[in-house]
């Protein structure tokens, strides 16, 4: 029996010939990630471990975004925490205010993650970098300590599930909304222990961005990963920034799929995940009409160049409604730099949106947009459990930048539509 | 041998309402333990005694890799959560950190709030004494017991370097 992509990257980093799903195996690591909350917790199990090296500086990435610009004295002890540790060990790619992004964006954008890798990071959001065709998971601060103490974690080899996608994206409709529906389909469990293989002839319909947002949720279904095989636009996409040598891996023909999901990508409407889970979906065109407060357009899943000209493509000449809140959030120093030179920053501050520098703040509940109870928000972040975003009587509406944007303008969940 | 009263909760608990994010910039276990549950049972933190078992439905432990929900779980006394299945990253979390979990759908179904229940972490023998009930949970597989017995990853790391 074949392997999955998946399954073909892990046996390559045990240096074994084949694995199969179920089989416990030690892996070797490309890269290990941590953020300002995780990262402070894995320092501590390290050091009271008796651990004193790094297994390779350069292997490590430290993002402070979670609560930076630190929101109050505990989150800058964090960050302090962090910051000392990373200067102590001379991790290379440390991330504080003025030059991190979201984690998430940031990671593909500086080339430190690319094709065939086999990463983990202590925030479950990790699984974005399966849009590069690499393995990437999330994992807690445990594995994170373990992975700088040894390269090397241990993962159950996952079963699979094939997603076939065919056609080609209406407009207005985006990444988001293939995954939204996708969990919509199969459930916040239907993943559960698995790897979201993506495949068909409508991956190459797919830019890099939507890609990236799909393999971003992937732990919304409950996956493991959500992998996207290596194509030209891949390669395009690491041209310059990936230094190391792209590991370029596919499926065999005879590969096993627990399920085969099929995907029409032209058949998809702009869609939105009502509270309390991301798989109590419905078009937008349904939720249209429902009251909201709030709209924030950013994170790890929405926060990309294509979701600012998305969102800006809407907003321009337009005034944010009477009574919401619009808060945008590019995801990188890189994004921000470019929102102010294609004039998109001057759209959203014209329209009446605050604009914050890379933070991950309102999508947990952090800051930059916390909710009060009563209150309701669309926004393009990845979860609307219970008290997310706020207040335990707090709401949030999951949807693409366009229906947030539109949804900003409108006072209400709204349809994006084209002009004339 | 684990025994102890339940508190039961229903399917796709969060690691939101496990310990909300507003408490995540204090991660000392004590700290986390004070808020733990507190978005789905107020009265929780409070009431929760030193041996008490949790009760889960099906994917445990969704959303966010916070190791502090498994971290805050075992620091308000818990001593082990049954559940129909866990998310990935809590079950990681659970393991690594040396703290006993059990998938077993049956378990998790039939066992009611307040029931005493006895658990053997070894051999995966569930008993609710108050029904009289027993069940069968899938033990760990050799590996991960070692990690579990060795009282989580990193210790269990070490013991290996040590060789």
């Amino acid at each position: 029996m074949g392997m999955t992509m998946t399954q073909k990257i892990l046996a390559a980093h045990a240096g074994l010939p084949e694995v199969h799903a179920g089989d416990l195996i030690e892996a070797g690591l490309d890269i290990v990630l941590g953020n300002d909350v995780t990262t402070p917790v894995a320092i501590g199990v390290f050091e009271k471990a008796g651990f004193t090296e790094v297994f390779d500086k350069d292997r490590i990435v430290i993002t402070l975004d979670h609560y930076t610009p630190c929101k109050d004295i505990k989150s800058a002890e964090l960050c302090k925490t962090a910051r000392d540790f990373a200067v102590k060990h001379n991790i290379s790619h440390f991330y504080d205010v003025g030059t991190v992004g979201i984690e998430h964006a940031l990671l593909p954008e500086q080339g430190i993650v690319g094709p065939g890798d086999c990463i983990i990071g202590a925030d479950s959001h990790t699984c974005t970098y399966g849009a590069l065709g690499a393995f990437s998971t999330g994992v807690g601060s445990t594995d994170m300590a373990a992975g700088m103490a040894s390269g090397l974690n241990w993962f159950k080899v996952p079963p699979a599930i094939k997603v076939e996608l065919k056609g080609k994206l209406q407009p207005f409709v985006s990444g988001k909304d293939v995954i939204l529906h996708l969990i919509g389909e199969i459930g916040v469990d239907g993943a559960l222990y698995k790897s979201l293989e993506f495949t068909g002839e409508g991956v190459s319909e797919l830019s890099m961005d939507d890609r990236f947002t799909i393999s971003n949720m992937a732990i919304e279904a409950g996956g493991k990963n959500g992998i996207f095989p290596v194509d030209e636009k891949t390669m395009e996409y690491i041209k310059g920034r990936f230094e190391r040598e792209p590991a370029v891996f596919e499926a065999d023909e005879d590969a096993e799929y627990e399920r085969v999901v099929t995907i029409d990508l032209s058949e998809l409407k702009p869609t939105v995940s009502l509270p309390h889970l991301p798989s109590n979906t419905k078009t937008a065109e349904e939720a249209a009409g429902l009251h909201i407060d709030q709209v924030v357009i950013g994170s790890c899943t929405n926060g990309r160049m294509s979701d600012m000209r998305s969102a800006a493509s809407i907003l321009k000449g337009k005034k944010v409604a009477d009574g919401v809140r619009c808060i945008i959030i590019p995801a990188t120093q890189e994004i921000y730099l470019k929102c102010i030179e294609e004039g998109i920053l001057q759209t959203f501050v014209e329209a009446g949106c605050a604009v914050s520098a890379p933070t991950c703040g309102p999508c947990l509940g952090g800051h930059m947009g916390v909710m009060a109870a009563g209150e309701r928000a669309v926004a393009t972040t990845n979860r609307n459990f219970v008290g997310r975003m706020g207040h335990t009587e707090s709401e949030v509406i999951l949807a693409s930048p366009a229906v947030a944007a539109a949804s900003a303008v409108a006072g209400c969940v709204a349809v994006p539509e084209q002009e004339g | 041998m684990i025994r102890g009263k339940t508190w039961k909760f229903g399917d796709h608990v969060d690691t939101d309402v496990i310990i909300p994010a507003r408490y995540l910039n204090a991660p000392e276990p004590s700290e986390l333990a004070k808020h733990c549950m507190e978005d789905i049972d107020k009265s929780f933190a409070g009431a929760v005694q030193a041996g008490d078992i949790m009760v889960g439905g099906w994917n445990f432990g969704c959303g966010s890799s916070r190791e502090h929900a498994p971290v805050a779980i075992q620091a308000s006394g818990i001593s082990c959560v049954i559940a129909a299945s866990f998310a990935r990253i809590f079950y990681r979390n659970s393991i690594n950190i040396g703290f006993p979990i059990l998938e077993c759908p049956e378990a998790s179904e039939a066992i009611k709030a307040g029931d005493i229940v006895t658990v053997d972490t070894e051999t995966g023998k569930i008993t609710d004494e108050t029904t009289g009930q027993v069940f069968e949970a899938k033990p760990f597989p050799p590996f991960i017991q070692k990690i579990v017995e060795s009282g989580g990853l990193l210790p269990y790391l070490k013991e290996k370097q040590g060789k």
